[in-house]
C-alpha cells in the first residue's frame, strides 16, 4: 500500500474508500451518506409542507402522510443528524488532540458501515410495501396495530442495525479521547469539541441500550410472536413509551452537545479570544448531559402517571435552563471585546443564539407541566422542538460544514454562496417554524395530514410552507457551492481561516495520512493558538521524526454490516415466506464468518518510513 | 453587517404581522381564549412563563446586539489581537444565580396547579353526590364514544355537559392509544388502552355562548391514517337543559318510523348496520361489542363522520365510500355494496333519528 497520492482511477477510489479505516476517509463516507439522507429527511418535509399548505389538501393523504411523516423524523434524527456530527467528530477529534487516528480504526469502519446498512434497510420500505407510518416515536399500541405491510419492522431492525453502529462510535470516541492524547494535552486543555465529543459518547453509551431493548421487545412483538405491549396478555404499551424516551430524552442532547462544541470553536476563533469561562463550559456540558438522564418523562406528562412524577420531571426540567443558559453568555462574552470577523460559519453561529434562546425558552415553558397539557402534541411542540434542533443542531451542521470544509478537502467553500444561504436558510426557518407556535396555541394538533377551512389555521400554515421553500432554496445554493468548490475552489493553507486556535489547524489541509508527522507537545489552551503568539509557524514536537505505524485497510466492516442487512430481510419476512428463514440465517452467518475471520487473521498494520515521512511533509511545504 | 441588520429588521416586522393576522385564534378551538377554569389556570401559567422568558430574552437580545455591533472587526483591524480573557467569576455567578430565582417563581405555580388538576377525588368518592357529573370516554379509531354512567345513556361524536361545574372524566381507548383535547376547555389527556385515566374540566357559560355553543375535540395522538379527522363536538348546556336532555335521553322510545322510504332505510340498517350501530341511547352490550357510533341522536349531530358538514349529501357521499373520507376507518367494507336507492333510503331513515 503506497501513501503517495496520485490519482487513482474511479474503482480504486471506491475500493479505497469501501476498505477505508482511516478516520478522515470515514468522516468523507458520514458527510455524503448523512448528507444524502438530509436531502431526502428534506425532501420528506417539503411534501409535508406542501400538503399542509392550505386546508383539505389532498398532496399526501392518510397513511402515506403518515409514512413520509414518519419516516422524516427517524431520517433527520438518526441518518442525517447523528451521522453528520460524526462526520465532524471523525474529522476533527484524532485532530484536536493531536492522535494520528482513532483508538479501534477498525470499529470505526465498522460503526460507518453498520449506520449505512441500518439506514438502507430502512429506507427500503419505501420500495417494499411501504414504510414506517406510527411516527418516529413509534408507540407500542399504533405501531403494532400497523399490520397493512412491514414498514415497522423496517424500522425496527434498521434501527438496531443503525444504533449498533452508533454504540461502536460512541465507545471508540470515548476510548480515543482517554487513551490518545497528545503529551500535555490534559483534560482541561481539550478544545471545547473535544469534550462535547466525549460527553455525547458517554450519553451515547447509555441512552442507546435502552433503545436497543424497546426495538427487540417490538420486534419480538412484530415478528416472533412476543406479547411485551400487548396489554390483553399482560403487556404495556406505556413501557415502550419510557424505553423510547428515557433514550429519546438524551437523545436530544446527544444531538445539540456537539453543536454547543462547533459554535465554541466558531466563536473563539472568528472572536480570536479564547472562550469565555472555559472550565464553567465544561461543567455545564457535563452537568447538561448528567441531567438530561433524569427528565425523559416530561415527554409523557399527558400519558397520566399522577401529579407527583409530573412535578418532579417538571422541576428537574426546568433545572437545565441553567447550565443552558451558562453556555449563551459565556458565548456572548467570549464574543465581547474580540475582533468578530463575520465568515459564513459565524454567521450561524452568531444567529445560533436568537435563535436557539428560542427553543431554549419555549423548553423551559413545556416544562410547566400542567400548560404542557395544552402544548403537549400541538404544533407548538412542533414549533418548540424545531427551533432546538433546526436552531441549533442544523445550524451548527451548517457551520461546521463551513468552517471544517477546508481542513476536510483542501479547498474553501465560496464565502458569498455561503452568506447567500445563510440568509435564505434563516429567514426560511423562522418563516416555518415561527408561526407554528401560534398554530399550536390555537389548537392545531401535531401529526395531522390534514385540517378544515375556518379553524384559523390556514394563514399560519401557509407562511409555514413558503419558509420552507426558502430552506429549499439554500440547501440548493449549498450543493452548488460544493461542486464548484471541488471543481476549482481555492486550495488552502493548514490554517485555513488564519484564525485558527486548535491543533487541527497546525496540520496541512487535508492533513496526510498519519496526520502529525510528529505528536506535538501541548502546552494549554488552544495549543496552535499560543504558538502563534509566541511568533512560531509550527507545534512543538514531542517526539523525534521516526517510522509511523498505521493500520490496514480491511473490507471485513463492509461484509459485516452488509450481513446483518441481509439478515434483517429474512427476520422480516420469515412469517410470510418459506426463503425468509434461510436468508435471516445466512446473513447471520456472513456477519459470524466475518467475525471469526477478523478474530483468526493476524494484522499488525504497516509502516510509513521515516524517510517517507520526510518526504511528503517537505512536498506539503513546496505546495 | 448593513444588509444583515435590514434583513433582520424586516424579519421582525414580518413576524409581527403574522402575529397579528394569527390573532388569538377561534373562540371554539382556541387556548388563548380559555373557556373554563383549567384552561384559565393553565392560561395563566403560559402568561407566566411567557413573561419571564420574554424577561430573558430581552436581557440576551440587548447583549447580543450590543456584542454583535461593536466588536466587529473594522478595516485596518486586521492584526488586532484582543485581550485573551479567562472568564469572570462574578459574572459567572450572576447568571447562574439569577435564572435560578427566575426558575422557582415558574416552578411554584406549576407544581401547585399539577396537583390541582390532578384532583378527581370526588369522582371516585363511594357515595359520590349524585349531581357529580362523570362520563366515560372510549376512543376508537376515528371516533368517540361517551357514557354517562350514572344515566345508563351511551352517546358518541357529540359531548354533552352541564355548564359552570366540574365534570369528570373516565378516559380509556379501546384500539391504539389516542389523546382527549378540547383545546378551548383545557388541556389535553391521553386515552391509553392499558388502563383509565382520570381529569376533570369546567365549562364556562359565558365563553360557551361567545364560543357559539359549540367547541371543538380534536385527537391529539397519533393514531392512525385518519388522526386529523377525529374531531368531536361539545355541547355545553345550562344545568336545566341538560337535565332535561337526561331524561330525554333516558326516556328514548325505539325509533318509530313512518315514512316509507325510510322505513325501507330501516330495513336496510337492520340488515347491515345494526349488528354495530346502536339506535337507542339505552345500549346495554358491553365496551367490547360496541365497535360503532350510536347513532341515537343522528339526526341532530354538528357533523357527518365527526368532520362533514352535517346534510344529507354529506351523509351520501360517506355512504358511498367511507374511505374517501375518513382513509381507513373501520366502517368501509363491512356492509357490501349499497345502490343508490338504497344509500337514498339509509339517508333518509338515518336523518331521522332523533331522540324527541
Amino acid at each position: 500500500m503506497s501513501t503517495i497520492a496520485r490519482k487513482k482511477g474511479v474503482g480504486a477510489v471506491l475500493w479505497d474508500y469501501l476498505t477505508t479505516v482511516d478516520h478522515k476517509k470515514i468522516a468523507h463516507l458520514y458527510l455524503i451518506s448523512g448528507g444524502f439522507f438530509f436531502l431526502l429527511g428534506g425532501l420528506e418535509a417539503l411534501f409535508i409542507r406542501i400538503q399542509l399548505a392550505k386546508p383539505n389538501n389532498d398532496f399526501l393523504v392518510g397513511g402515506l402522510y403518515n409514512e413520509v411523516l414518519t419516516m422524516h423524523g427517524t431520517t433527520m434524527i438518526f441518518l442525517a443528524a447523528m451521522p453528520l456530527i460524526f462526520a465532524f467528530m471523525n474529522a476533527v477529534v484524532p485532530l484536536q488532540i493531536g492522535a494520528r487516528d482513532v483508538a479501534f480504526p477498525f470499529l470505526n469502519a465498522l460503526g460507518f458501515w453498520m449506520f449505512f446498512f441500518g439506514g438502507l434497510f430502512l429506507n427500503c420500505s419505501w420500495f417494499l410495501g411501504g414504510a414506517p407510518d406510527a411516527g418516529w416515536t413509534s408507540y407500542a399500541s399504533l405501531s403494532l396495530d400497523s399490520k397493512a405491510h412491514h414498514g415497522i419492522d423496517f424500522y425496527t431492525l434498521g434501527l438496531q442495525i443503525s444504533g449498533f453502529g452508533t454504540l461502536m462510535g460512541g465507545i471508540n470516541f470515548l476510548v480515543t479521547i482517554i487513551n490518545m492524547r497528545a503529551p500535555g494535552m490534559t483534560f482541561m486543555r481539550m478544545p471545547m469539541f473535544t469534550w462535547a465529543t466525549f460527553v455525547t459518547s458517554a450519553l451515547i453509551l447509555f441512552a442507546f441500550p435502552p433503545l436497543t431493548v424497546g426495538l427487540i421487545f417490538m420486534m419480538m412483538d412484530r415478528l416472533f410472536g412476543g406479547n411485551f405491549f400487548n396489554p390483553a396478555a399482560g403487556g404495556n404499551t406505556i413501557i415502550w413509551e419510557h424505553l423510547f424516551w428515557v433514550f429519546g430524552h438524551p437523545e436530544v442532547y446527544i444531538l445539540v452537545l456537539p453543536a454547543f462544541g462547533i459554535f465554541s470553536e466558531i466563536f473563539a476563533t472568528f472572536s480570536r479570544k479564547r472562550l469565555f469561562g472555559y472550565s464553567s463550559m465544561v461543567f455545564a456540558t457535563v452537568l447538561i448531559a448528567f441531567l438530561g438522564f433524569m427528565v425523559w418523562a416530561h415527554h409523557m406528562f399527558t400519558v397520566g402517571m399522577g401529579p407527583i412524577a409530573n412535578a418532579i420531571f417538571a422541576v428537574a426540567t426546568m433545572t437545565i435552563a441553567v447550565p443552558t443558559g451558562v453556555k449563551i453568555f459565556n458565548w456572548l462574552f467570549t464574543m465581547w471585546g474580540g475582533s468578530i470577523k463575520f465568515t459564513t460559519p459565524m454567521h450561524y453561529a452568531v444567529a445560533f443564539i436568537p435563535s436557539f434562546v428560542m427553543g431554549g425558552v419555549t423548553g423551559v415553558m413545556l416544562a410547566a407541566a400542567a400548560a404542557d397539557y395544552q402544548y403537549h402534541d400541538s404544533y407548538f411542540v412542533v414549533a418548540h422542538f424545531h427551533y432546538v434542533i433546526v436552531g441549533g443542531v442544523v445550524f451548527a451542521l451548517l457551520a461546521g460544514t463551513h468552517y471544517w470544509w477546508p481542513k476536510m478537502f483542501g479547498r474553501m467553500l465560496n464565502e458569498t454562496l455561503g452568506k447567500m444561504t445563510f440568509w435564505l436558510f434563516f429567514i426560511g426557518f423562522h418563516l416555518t417554524f415561527f408561526i407554528q407556535h401560534f398554530l399550536g396555541l390555537t389548537g392545531m394538533p401535531r401529526r395531522v395530514f390534514t385540517y378544515l377551512p375556518n379553524q384559523g389555521w390556514e394563514t399560519g400554515n401557509f407562511v409555514s410552507t413558503v419558509g420552507a421553500f426558502f430552506m429549499a432554496a439554500a440547501t440548493i445554493i449549498l450543493l452548488i457551492n460544493i461542486v464548484v468548490t471541488t471543481a476549482k475552489g481555492e486550495k488552502v493553507p493548514g490554517d485555513a481561516w488564519g484564525d485558527g486556535r486548535t491543533l487541527e489547524w497546525a496540520i496541512a489541509s487535508p492533513p496526510p495520512v498519519y496526520n502529525f508527522a510528529q505528536t506535538p507537545l501541548v502546552r494549554g489552551l488552544d495549543a496552535f493558538w499560543l504558538e502563534k503568539m509566541e511568533g512560531k509557524k509550527e507545534l512543538t514536537p514531542a517526539e523525534p521524526l521516526g517510522d509511523i505505524h498505521m493500520p490496514n485497510s480491511s473490507f471485513l466492516p463492509f461484509v459485516i454490516a452488509f450481513g446483518l442487512f441481509v439478515a434483517a430481510f429474512g427476520f422480516t419476512y420469515h412469517n410470510d415466506a418459506g426463503w425468509g428463514l434461510p436468508v435471516g440465517i445466512l446473513g447471520l452467518l456472513i456477519t459470524l464468518g466475518s467475525m471469526f475471520l477478523r478474530s483468526v487473521i493476524d494484522d499488525h498494520g504497516f509502516h510509513i518510513h521515516k524517510e517517507e515521512v520526510l518526504e511528503l511533509e517537505k512536498k506539503e511545504a513546496n505546495a | 453587517m448593513n444588509k444583515g441588520l435590514c434583513n433582520w429588521r424586516l424579519f421582525s416586522l414580518f413576524g409581527m404581522m403574522a402575529l397579528l393576522l394569527a390573532g388569538c385564534g377561534k373562540p371554539f378551538l382556541s387556548t388563548l381564549q380559555p373557556a373554563g377554569e383549567v384552561a384559565d389556570m393553565q392560561y395563566s401559567l403560559m402568561l407566566l412563563s411567557t413573561s419571564i422568558m420574554v424577561l430573558v430574552i430581552v436581557v440576551v437580545a440587548i447583549i447580543f446586539v450590543y456584542v454583535v455591533i461593536r466588536f466587529r472587526r473594522r478595516k485596518g483591524e486586521e492584526n488586532k489581537i484582543p485581550k485573551q480573557v479567562e472568564g469572570s467569576h462574578k459574572l459567572e455567578i450572576i447568571w447562574t444565580v439569577i435564572p435560578i430565582i427566575l426558575l422557582l417563581i415558574l416552578a411554584v405555580p406549576t407544581v401547585l396547579t399539577t396537583f390541582k388538576l390532578a384532583d378527581v377525588k370526588a369522582m371516585n368518592d363511594k357515595k359520590r353526590d349524585k349531581n357529580t357529573v362523570v362520563v366515560n370516554v372510549r376512543a376508537n379509531q376515528y371516533w368517540w364514544e361517551f357514557e354517562y354512567p350514572d344515566y345508563g345513556i351511551i352517546t358518541s361524536q357529540d359531548l354533552v355537559v352541564p355548564t359552570n361545574e366540574k365534570v369528570y372524566f373516565n378516559l380509556i381507548a379501546s384500539d391504539v392509544k389516542h389523546s382527549f383535547w378540547i383545546p378551548a376547555v383545557g388541556g389535553k389527556m391521553d386515552t391509553n388502552t392499558d388502563n383509565k385515566n382520570q381529569f376533570w374540566l369546567v365549562f364556562d357559560q359565558k365563553a360557551t355562548d361567545k364560543a357559539g355553543g359549540v367547541f371543538y375535540g380534536k385527537c391529539a395522538e397519533l393514531c392512525g391514517p385518519s388522526h386529523a379527522l377525529m374531531d368531536f363536538k361539545v355541547r355545553p348546556l345550562p344545568r336545566d337543559q341538560f337535565d332535561a336532555w337526561v331524561k330525554k335521553m333516558q326516556n328514548a322510545k325505539k325509533p318509530v318510523v313512518t315514512d316509507p322510504v325510510a322505513k325501507e332505510g330501516e330495513a336496510i340498517f337492520n340488515k347491515s348496520c345494526i349488528g354495530c350501530h346502536a339506535v337507542t341511547p339505552l345500549d346495554k352490550r358491553p365496551a367490547q361489542a360496541r365497535t360503532a357510533p350510536n347513532l341515537a341522536d343522528f339526526g341532530d349531530r354538528e357533523r357527518i363522520a365527526g368532520i362533514l358538514e352535517h346534510n344529507e349529501e354529506n351523509l351520501k357521499k360517506w355512504l358511498r365510500d367511507p374511505n374517501s373520507v375518513k382513509p381507513g376507518n373501520k366502517m368501509a367494507g363491512t356492509y357490501g355494496h349499497l345502490t343508490e336507492e338504497q344509500i337514498d333510503a339509509l339517508t333518509k331513515y338515518l336523518m331521522s333519528l332523533k331522540v324527541e
